[in-house]
């Protein structure tokens, strides 16, 4: 086996990952020892002396290995906007960012509506160290008017459903779309929003709207349909999951949901718990333009209450990778989104676990044992015999962010120039590891 | 003394000493236009574009005139005649401004923040005529100097802004402005076109416009956009006049001395009767002569000028 060389991705013969902290929310793991992983597979967990192993050693001292990290919501843009993002500089970005798993949103150029584009996806990730997992399109060309072949879409690899970018409209489509998809167990992944109340928005409706004359996106375009949603999959007793969750409101409707037993899960990502519509008088939207935008104080304190009692089941980036040309330009005209799997592990170790609020096995539950869950994807274990599906990182680990040196084609973070205490080092999966910078 | 920043992006941030300072210097060149030859060589040499990505011919105007009697070299850019039309990007714009060593750049643009935009991306100073419905600030500054020629003293003062809060710029700076010289503040127009929150700016809302007669010094009466009428947030322009218009019988009912303002272009007839626009009340020409000095004013102070002592006048 070569030299493990940081920013590389190599296959693995043998190698030893010494004195790490493993942990494992799942199993309830929290230990320090050595992990012998021989190609693709983890042969023992133990007390292995390095002086006399022959492979590779790699020194985790001080790190955490945990089961490998899932961003369930990215936009890997290809095919069609491929000058924005590939799947394999996305693939790099999350491997990069800590990432062993993505689910890959539907709303490409075509969309992912049929088998062939499936496989696609699918083949373009083939021989990449990240597990590609597509997320199908609920309705063909995302028109919101036929179902696609979910039947089909399904049994080709697509995790989930979602029309991403926009809501299916009409809810009488969308309850047949979760009773079908619901025959294959897929959940639907709705990007909620009533359109009549959002539409030619650019950021939260608000005190600071008013200041800035911007039209207003208003916080109940978004509960109003977390509402609808959650109402549909009760009646028929199929599984939803919404999509970034940015309001107090849904995360109140959420909770309320799942205290009777609606089968709904959700996510929200690591910007609406530590932003809010305040940054949005800096007018860069390269920065802080997203959907759904950046709410109140309010809201980012009931998200992270959400996280903690367990309302909110999953960190997701919505990585969105976009050109310059297309955010470098007045707030109202530029696009929508931000990229998030470079910077995901470092922020939220910085502004969720290093103030105390959140400890790391809770971290591993919201960013690799529950997006796998809602997504239907095998659990990850660490123990002998197990595949080695890792993610390594250094809680502790002081790094600024430069997006010039991002993998991810997109430079559209919030987070340029904000120094990090905590990182991701290294990824292992399909019998690969990649060592960062 | 000078002002504290090389750009006027808005008031929201203007200090009470920069204002006041503005509005002083604005007195001076006020006299320097009533002289027989209105012209001054202050800014000979200094070149201003004047980018206009809406059409405004009253405010591109009184730029333009604000820098001709400034000695000012200006050029102007308007979106009819642009290239932008074309596809060119702002960006691009901003980045030839910048290659044309242009030293002031006055901005009218539909997007909130397109000159705060222009401020970080080039050398010159910029000059907000209007940014969508974020800020007008030499509109609220010329409105500030007319009612300091108009009433005894701004702090106290009870000015109601009338129509479309919502969308309206003007209304946004006048409430910045207002607040920080110690006036007070109300708004008064249908609920759908005043923005979510507005009385966390420090205005208080009117639903009525006879309480706002009733209690007001002073009304600013804004345009009202004939086209959002067909976007449904009022039935009709009739209705409108009925609930808001500012009419002489109206007028007639208030308690105390009223002054009537207008940043126009005026809708006679709806949002203000032709007898209340022309009566001695109104003070909507004066605040159109203001509005040179003041804008002589801002290219001055950003040109680094200094306060001029008491009775001091331009060569
Ligand atoms: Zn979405």
């Amino acid at each position: 086996m070569p030299k493990l060389n940081s920013d590389q991705t190599v296959h693995i013969e043998k190698l030893l990952l010494k004195g790490a902290r493993i942990l494992d929310s799942a199993h309830k793991l929290d230990e320090t020892a050595d992990i012998l992983i021989q190609k693709d597979t983890i042969q023992e967990i133990s007390s292995i002396p390095s002086d006399t192993f022959k492979g590779t050693v790699l020194d985790c001292a001080g790190l955490v290995v945990a089961p490998g990290f899932c961003d369930m919501h990215v936009h890997l843009r290809e095919p069609g906007r491929e000058d924005k993002e590939t799947i394999e500089t996305g693939c790099a970005a999350a491997a990069a960012g800590g990432f062993t798993a993505v689910a890959c949103m539907p709303n490409t150029k075509p969309p992912l509506d049929n088998r062939s584009l499936i496989e696609f996806v699918q083949e373009r990730a083939e021989y990449l160290l990240t597990d590609v997992h597509p997320v199908a399109a609920i309705t063909k060309g995302l028109k919101g008017e036929e179902l696609t072949e979910m039947g089909e879409l399904a049994e080709a690899g697509a995790v989930a459903f979602s029309d991403d970018g926009r809501p299916v409209f009409d809810s009488d489509q969308f309850r047949r779309a979760l009773e079908y998809a619901g025959m294959f167990n897929r959940p639907i992944i709705e990007h909620s929003e009533e359109l009549s109340l959002a539409e030619g928005g650019h950021m939260n409706e608000g005190f600071v709207s008013t200041q800035l004359g911007l039209k207003g996106i208003p916080p109940i375009s978004e509960d109003i349909a977390v509402a609808r949603n959650v109402l549909i999959a009760e009646y028929v007793g199929k599984p939803v999951h919404i999509a970034h969750v940015s309001t107090a409101g849904s995360v109140r409707i959420i909770r309320e949901a799942k205290s009777r037993g609606v089968p709904v899960t959700a996510e929200t990502c690591p910007h609406y718990l530590i932003f809010t519509d305040e940054m949005v008088k800096t007018f860069d939207p390269n920065k802080y333009k997203m959907n759904p935008p950046l709410r109140t104080e309010a809201d980012r304190l009931a998200l992270l209450d959400g996280l903690k009692d367990g309302t909110i089941d999953a960190i997701a980036t919505d990585h969105a990778p976009h050109t310059i040309d297309d955010k470098d330009c007045e707030f109202d005209v530029a696009a929508f989104g931000i990229i998030g799997l470079e910077t995901s592990i470092g922020s939220v170790l910085s502004h969720l676990v290093q103030n105390g609020k959140f400890k790391l096995p809770k971290i591993i539950e919201l960013m690799s044992v529950n997006p796998r869950k809602i997504l239907g994807l095998d659990p990850i274990e660490i123990k002998a015999g197990a595949r080695a599906n890792l993610t390594v990182f250094d809680p502790k680990a002081e790094w600024t962010v430069d997006p010039t040196q991002f993998k991810s084609k997109g430079r559209n973070t919030p987070f340029d120039g904000e120094t990090f205490t905590g990182k991701a080092v290294a990824v292992l999966n399909k019998g690969m590891v990649y060592l960062g910078r | 003394m000078q002002l504290q920043s090389r750009h006027l992006l808005g008031l929201e941030n203007v200090t009470r000493d920069d204002i006041t300072l503005i509005l002083d210097t604005a007195v001076s060149f006020k006299r320097v236009l009533e002289r027989p030859i209105p012209k001054v060589p202050t800014l000979r040499g200094k070149t201003v574009v004047n980018l206009f990505f809406e059409p405004s011919t009253r405010t591109r105007i009184s730029f333009e005139l604000a820098e001709k009697r400034l000695s000012a070299d200006s050029v102007n850019f308007s979106a009819s005649s642009s290239s932008l039309k074309k596809g060119e990007t702002f960006k691009d714009t901003a980045r030839n401004i910048e290659s044309m060593m242009i030293d002031f750049v006055v901005i009218r643009h539909s997007s909130p923040g397109a000159a705060h935009y222009l401020a970080n991306n080039v050398k010159a100073s910029i000059i907000n005529a209007g940014d969508g419905a974020h800020e007008h600030p030499t509109q609220a500054l010329l409105d500030l100097m007319t009612l300091r020629e108009n009433r005894e003293s701004l702090k106290g003062l009870k000015v109601v802004i009338v129509g479309d809060i919502e969308h309206s710029r003007v209304a946004r700076s006048n409430i910045y402005g207002l607040l920080t010289m110690g006036a007070e503040v109300g708004v008064c127009g249908p609920s759908t076109l005043l923005p979510r929150e507005v009385e966390r700016l420090g205005a208080t809302i009117y639903p009525h416009i006879e309480d706002a007669i009733a209690e007001a010094d002073v009304l600013n009466i804004l345009r009202i956009q004939l086209e959002r009428q067909g976007k449904g947030l009022f039935p009709s322009i009739r209705e409108y006049r009925n609930l808001f218009g500012v009419t002489r019988e109206r007028v007639e009912r208030a308690h105390k001395p009223l002054t009537i303002m207008h940043p126009g272009p005026m809708n006679r007839g709806v949002e203000i009767d032709s007898d209340v626009a022309d009566s001695d009340a109104s003070v909507i020409l004066q605040q159109v002569t203001n509005g040179v000095a003041v804008r002589m004013a801002i290219l001055y102070l950003l040109a680094g000028g200094k306060a001029m002592a008491e009775g001091e006048e331009h060569a």
